[in-house]
């Protein structure tokens, strides 16, 4: 164990992989609702998932976020572009101990399918899940596929909560263990109609959110309004808000966005910023941590979430220069202490004592 | 057994194959938006959401007042003619999709079933900048609209009401029947309650 870090905190000491101890007030035994519930400025980021079947892309990915993040978003098909699933993601990043967050979308799968992931995912250590409309399929790669939409994002919440709370699918039948999650789901302050957008997310609220991320945000002024209102209502006492920000590569990407991708709102200024720097992949970087700096200080915001798109590498960075973690080291794979005897003496268990048995092996080391 | 010597050719590879050269090409993005007519009928109706309001509870009354009378007809013998009204109805003013739960009165006279997400409980993150949607960039957001819609209405708080998923067994049944059937059995039950009290 390395001596410049403290101890970490959220850890079960049987491995990083097994779920942590219950504690009165939360509804998950994850990392992400620790942070957040003591109070402290939770950084999530999102995974990009991998096209292909190979385990260690997976791996390599979440690894360079490794110390940064309290949790990482693995998205289910976003854009309705195909990618590894987010159930497969989480059972690989569960597996290594990492706090994961399980988007689901309505777009592809109907009730029966969704509260049978729920299950699998909650079996295999998934601590929070993220549920969301979806885009439409026309976004997507493939247009000609069947949108499903049986159930919205808020039916969602509300049957996974169900789930939760009493213990019962949609159709009443009894559960015999419920899943143990942390209920997440998204807001756009950025979209139409302006006025409706905080009653929605009250809705969400009493529909079963805990913790909500945010579309991306380039219009600081018009998240706090939004805020303003969030704050009237009270909301953000039932809730956590974590603001979306992410890095945009150039000013030529921002137009693409701006004109392909609907939902995500970049004012001119920002486009304008982009245009006069000399260096636009580093001003784009800049940029996203002078949003942080500016959200960080809004009342209500609880954490941030990073979504940097084929910029993953810059995650650290933006959260290293804006400071939000204020010394804090989030959880970060680390080999136990036992994991060094083992190293030590691999050569020998292997090469020079194949029939060696273990409790010789236990001899040896402890005389 | 197919040979696998030679290729398969679908019949959705030939249309996608030909879909770049002959002259037909479809109106529109999505086939939920082919089969809708304009949106000028439903626009009105959403403009006049506080009249249709009224209009509706007043009907409402009269078909639950009609209850004897659908009672000895048979619910099942009058759901025949009473959908093929309700369809052509609810058709024209809201593009009625015949989900058979009906919840206009709580989406501002806006039909959510015209969503092609078919959302319940409010927009989705993804609408434009202009108020149209993000599948159909040339319709206005049906929920921007059920919002303005609802500021209209006496009971329009309703909107903020978690709405159930769909039932999708109920689809292409008169959601007017049921509500009536359903108002009458409560009627009923609390006129049993109010008897069984003193």
């Amino acid at each position: 164990m390395s001596a410049d870090r403290p101890p970490q905190i959220d850890v079960h000491p049987g491995g990083p992989h097994l779920p942590l101890d219950p504690l009165p007030g939360h509804s998950s035994r994850g990392r992400l609702e620790r942070v957040l519930r003591r109070g402290e400025f939770a950084v999530t980021a999102e995974l990009n998932p991998p096209d292909s079947a190979d385990p260690e892309d997976v791996y390599e990915r979440a690894a360079v976020f490794d110390g940064w993040v309290d949790g990482i978003n693995a998205v289910d098909a976003s854009g309705a572009n195909c990618h590894m699933s987010s159930v497969g993601i989480c059972a690989l990043l569960t597996r290594m101990g990492y706090a994961t967050i399980m988007q689901i979308s309505c777009r592809d799968r109907n009730r029966i399918a969704i509260q049978g992931d729920v299950l699998g995912a909650a079996a295999m250590g998934v601590g929070n899940m993220l549920c969301l409309t979806g885009d439409g399929v026309q976004a997507g790669d493939q247009p000609g596929a069947k949108p499903v939409f049986d159930l919205d994002c808020m039916s969602l919440l509300e049957t996974i909560q169900t789930m939760r709370e009493e213990a019962r699918l949609l159709s009443g039948r009894k559960l015999t263990t419920p899943p143990a999650v942390f209920l997440g789901a998204a807001i756009n302050p950025f979209a139409p109609p302006y006025d409706f957008r905080p009653f929605r997310l009250a809705k969400k609220i009493a529909a079963g959110a805990q913790f909500v991320q945010s579309q991306y945000c380039f219009d600081v002024p018009m998240l706090r309004d939004y805020m303003a209102r969030v704050r009237d209502m009270g909301l953000h006492e039932k809730c956590f808000i974590l603001c979306g920000v992410g890095p945009l590569a150039s000013a030529r990407t921002a137009r693409w966005i701006r004109s392909n991708v609907p939902g995500i709102h970049i004012p001119d200024h920002v486009v304008a910023r982009l245009e006069g720097a000399a260096d636009q992949k580093a001003e784009g970087k800049r940029l996203a941590i002078d949003i942080i700096n500016e959200v960080k200080e809004i009342d209500g915001i609880a954490g941030i979430h990073v979504m940097a798109y084929r910029q993953e590498e810059y995650v650290a960075e933006i959260v290293h220069e804006s400071g939000v973690l204020k010394g804090r080291r989030p959880w970060k794979r680390e080999p136990r202490p036992d994991d060094a005897l083992v190293a030590e003496r691999l050569e020998h268990i292997l090469a020079e004592a194949p029939g060696e048995k273990p409790s010789e092996v236990l001899r040896e080391v402890t005389r | 057994m197919p040979d696998p010597e030679t290729p398969i050719v679908t019949q959705a590879m030939r249309v996608r194959a030909a879909a770049g050269r002959i002259a037909y090409k479809p109106a529109d993005v999505s086939p939920a938006r082919r089969v809708q007519r304009r949106y000028a009928a439903r626009l009105w109706s959403v403009r006049h959401a506080r009249f249709l309001e009224r209009l509706y509870g007043r009907f409402a009354d009269l078909f639950l007042m009609l209850h004897p009378l659908w009672n000895a007809l048979g619910y099942r013998r009058v759901e025949a003619p009473v959908k093929f009204v309700e369809r052509r109805v609810k058709g024209l003013m809201f593009d009625c999709r015949m989900c058979g739960q009906c919840v206009l009165s709580s989406t501002g006279m806006s039909c959510p079933m015209n969503c092609p997400k078919q959302l319940r409980n409010g927009p989705c993150g993804g609408v434009r900048a202009n108020g149209n949607c993000e599948v159909e960039p040339d319709m206005p957001c049906v929920w921007v609209k059920a919002w303005e819609g609802s500021r209209l209405m006496r009971g329009g708080d309703a909107i903020l009401d978690v709405q159930k998923p769909v039932d999708q067994s109920l689809r292409e049944t008169s959601a007017w029947l049921r509500v009536t059937a359903t108002a009458a059995a409560d009627r009923a039950a609390a006129a049993k309650a109010k008897d069984a009290a003193p």
